[in-house]
């Protein structure tokens, strides 16, 4: 362990890190030199801080004051002021969105209030790159109790009495998956960790495999004792290289330290861990997709039955997790049951942790008890909506979710509550938006993902979100008519009860919910041709307010097509019938007089 | 399979063969093995393919099935300096179409090609898991937050 007095821990994160993060830690490091206090204070890249929009983010130990937005310049009076003088810094202090109030240590900061952090414990703490720090945060600890203190049903058991649900979407009972593994007597089985987290906008795995890689090596050794495999295999997508590189060090020490490999603590218990690299497909989520994918084929899904569990990888029985359920394992095994199912709402015990982005002013990861409404997270920990804006939605699950309107702000967050409001937990992108999006382009845009994403395999699936994604198109472009969006819903439900797996059964989800609850946005694309949101450029009309307009001429003489007309201090007109609308005129205006209607 | 012809060196077919080998020459490692392909070669030409069929016994259609599936492989050569924008949903609603539009425009160039000097290509991908600095571009390993289609040209310009 390092004896150092003082620890700056510099977020490694990749919002900070893409934010001269890196420059920042050089440059610490230079400073303590330059004042001879390197051997005193130790400088850590440690995972993701969870207040990525405030990056780049560091957090002085044993004070505990986190600065924000520190530039690599910073470095010098971080030095001479804080860690020589013992002087806060005030400027880099975090300041509240909403009172402006600044808030120094990680209990004050207003994003942490309502934040429980279980699979994120040791985020932002500990140095990835070191078991030591690992292991002094209890890593490998709750793997030892259950090798010398528990058999491989008590495990189950005790995974099963926790009432823990797989994370990564779906939301199945992990101990009864393990259970089902651990019932398909085989030579050979497999425990495999999904890490390709391919949903747009959420980075809430590769932040646990980056910021404590430990907790998911050791869950997965659990795993493997429990149903009695000896081989662990990490799907992980090639173009997350720092993850890739944490993983591969923290393996490499876990062996040398015999926590992974033949007779783990000297037990009969042997276990290892290889990793997989996938190579970018949305499908590959899909358990059986994933393991075709490792298998060295396209990624595509097959029916199920047989469930992995019974016949998984290279037809072995086979538990795919993923990362977040895998972090959960361990505090589950050191505090209990009780303890894990006390947390959270009937069905859904313990908390999620969510990748809060979008129209927000605290952008960042989140790890709240299940139960916690939208309300509170947008409000308390995301500080509002950004600009003073309007809240419109929140859209949860993905492309394979739905829109969260201003009537589910105060509904408990959890599996059934989001699926009875017509999305789904996904993963956990939660992404807020404001009065100024189109909610018709937003499934737009999730049905160009779910088309470029579709393996193809299954016909609803290729050609009827394509058609969807046409009819859109058309919508957007003001081509529409009313009987659109009936031929919309019909084909959703279509597609939903014929497609071959999770993908295509969830692909008009996103659809489905914004007519649901923007219906009137939808008929205002298809009947007055409008859109409300003033996102749909070809909907959009450019026109003059005769009252401000002074007749300068500066408008009619920027336009590229000669749409504008009238006499010099006369009010312009612009005619719809030749405008292109690129909008140069409202950009050279000095009188506000052009507005978008 | 791709319209550009290339003649593979001996001492590339012998990179293939030594990656193949190193696999176990196991159809199971395609994956793996193509991986390695595209970081010694950048790019997967049919070329490529053609020899790793031959080392894995994979007839080389299914290679292709393979290659064109995952959007990581890539059969065409990218840019030196290869500039991916962000099109997730946190970029999304923060305005990256308008960033990618604006590249489009002064490249002339469409999502999935490379400019003829072979010094930029464009790409969209999703989710860089940098979500506070949407939107974002990523110019080889360099990250851009917050990106403004005004700023478009003086990124451009730190690569002239």
């Amino acid at each position: 362990m390092a004896k150092e007095r003082i620890q700056i821990m510099v977020c490694g994160g990749t919002g900070c890190t893409g934010d001269q993060g890196e420059a920042l830690l050089d440059n610490l490091k230079l400073e303590l030199e330059a004042n001879a206090l390197e051997n005193s204070v130790n400088v850590v890249k440690t995972g993701c801080m969870g207040l990525c929009s405030m990056g780049p983010n560091i957090k002085i130990l044993p004070d505990n004051i986190i600065y924000t937005g520190v530039r690599p310049d910073d470095a010098r009076e971080i030095v001479s002021e804080h860690i020589m003088k013992g002087r806060r810094i005030e400027r880099l202090l975090f300041t509240d969105p909403g009172s402006g109030e600044k808030l120094a240590t990680e209990k004050e900061l207003s994003p942490h209030r309502k934040q429980l952090r279980i699979a994120l414990r040791n985020c932002g703490i500990i140095d990835p790159e070191s078991i030591d720090d690992a292991i002094a945060h209890d890593a490998y600890e709750a793997l030892a109790t259950a090798l010398t203190n528990m058999k491989p049903l008590d495990v189950i058991k005790l995974i099963k009495d926790s009432g823990l649900r797989g994370r990564g979407g779906g939301g199945f009972p992990t101990g009864i998956k393990w259970e089902i593994a651990f019932n398909n007597k085989s030579d050979v089985k497999y425990v495999v960790c999904n890490a390709d987290e391919g949903d747009p906008g959420a980075f809430m795995d590769r932040s646990i495999l980056e910021g404590d890689p430990h907790a998911v090596l050791e869950a997965m050794a659990i795993c493997g004792y429990a149903i009695e495999a000896a081989k662990g295999l990490i799907y992980i997508r090639a173009e997350y290289p720092l993850a890739v590189s944490r993983l591969n060090t923290a393996i490499r020490q876990a062996r040398e330290y015999g926590l992974l490999g033949t007779n783990i603590m000297g037990s009969d218990f042997s276990f290892d861990i290889e990793i997989k690299y996938g190579a970018g497909a949305f499908v590959c989520g899909e358990e059986t997709a994933l393991i075709h994918s490792m298998e060295g084929d396209r990624g595509e899904p097959t029916v199920k039955p047989p469930f992995p569990a019974v016949s998984g990888f290279r037809e072995k029985p086979t538990i795919v997790n993923n990362v977040e359920t895998y972090a959960c394992i361990s505090p589950i095994i050191l505090k209990g049951s009780e303890w894990f199912s006390s947390i959270g709402t009937e069905k859904s015990k313990g908390t999620k942790v969510f990748a809060l982005a979008g129209k927000i002013n605290n952008v960042g990861l989140i790890e709240v008890p299940m139960g916690t409404t939208l309300r509170e997270v947008i409000n308390e920990i995301g500080g509002g909506i950004r600009n003073g804006k309007k809240f419109k939605a929140a859209q949860t699950g993905g492309p394979s979710g739905g829109c969260l309107t201003e009537k589910h702000l105060d509904t408990p967050i959890d599996f059934d509550n989001l699926i009875a409001a017509g999305s789904m937990m996904g993963s956990g992108g939660l992404i807020v938006m404001d009065e100024d999006d189109c909610m018709v382009s937003v499934a737009k845009f999730f049905l160009e993902f779910t088309v470029e994403e579709s393996c193809g395999k299954c016909s609803p699936c290729r050609i009827g979100n394509k058609r969807m994604h046409e009819l859109l198109e058309h919508i957007t472009k003001g081509k529409g008519v009313p009987a659109d969006l009936e031929r919309l819903k019909n084909m959703c439900h279509v597609i939903k009860d014929t497609s071959l797996c999770g993908l295509g059964q969830s692909s008009p989800n996103p659809v489905l919910s914004t007519l649901e609850n923007f219906r009137e946005e939808y008929e205002a694309h298809v009947t007055v041709k409008k859109c409300p949101a003033g996102k749909c450029k070809d909907l959009m009309e450019y026109f003059i307010i005769a009252a401000n307009c002074v007749g300068c001429t500066a408008c009619a003489r920027v336009c590229p097509v000669g749409a504008i007309s009238g006499e010099r201090k006369e009010p312009h007109v612009i005619n719809p019938e030749i405008c292109i609308k690129c909008g140069a005129c409202m950009e050279k205006c000095k009188f506000d007089a052009i507005i978008i209607q | 399979m791709s319209s550009i012809k290339i003649e593979l060196r001996q001492e590339d077919i012998n990179k293939i063969k030594e990656i193949c080998t190193s696999f176990g020459n196991d159809p199971r490692e395609l994956i793996n093995v193509l991986h390695k392909c595209q970081e010694h070669f950048g790019y997967l030409p049919a070329e490529v393919q053609e020899v790793i069929s031959d080392e894995l016994e994979v007839p080389v259609a299914k290679i292709y099935g393979v290659v064109t599936f995952y959007s990581f492989f890539t059969m065409t050569p990218r840019g030196k300096h290869p500039i991916s924008i962000c099109m997730g949903t946190a970029c999304y609603v923060r305005g990256a179409e308008t960033v990618l539009e604006e590249f489009r425009k002064e490249l002339g160039l469409q999502v999935g090609q490379t400019t003829e000097d072979g010094k930029f290509s464009l790409s969209s991908l999703r989710c860089v898991g940098a979500c506070g600095l949407a939107p974002v571009v990523m110019i080889g390993d360099k990250t851009y937050g917050r990106v403004a289609p005004d700023d478009v040209r003086n990124i451009l310009k730190e690569y002239e």
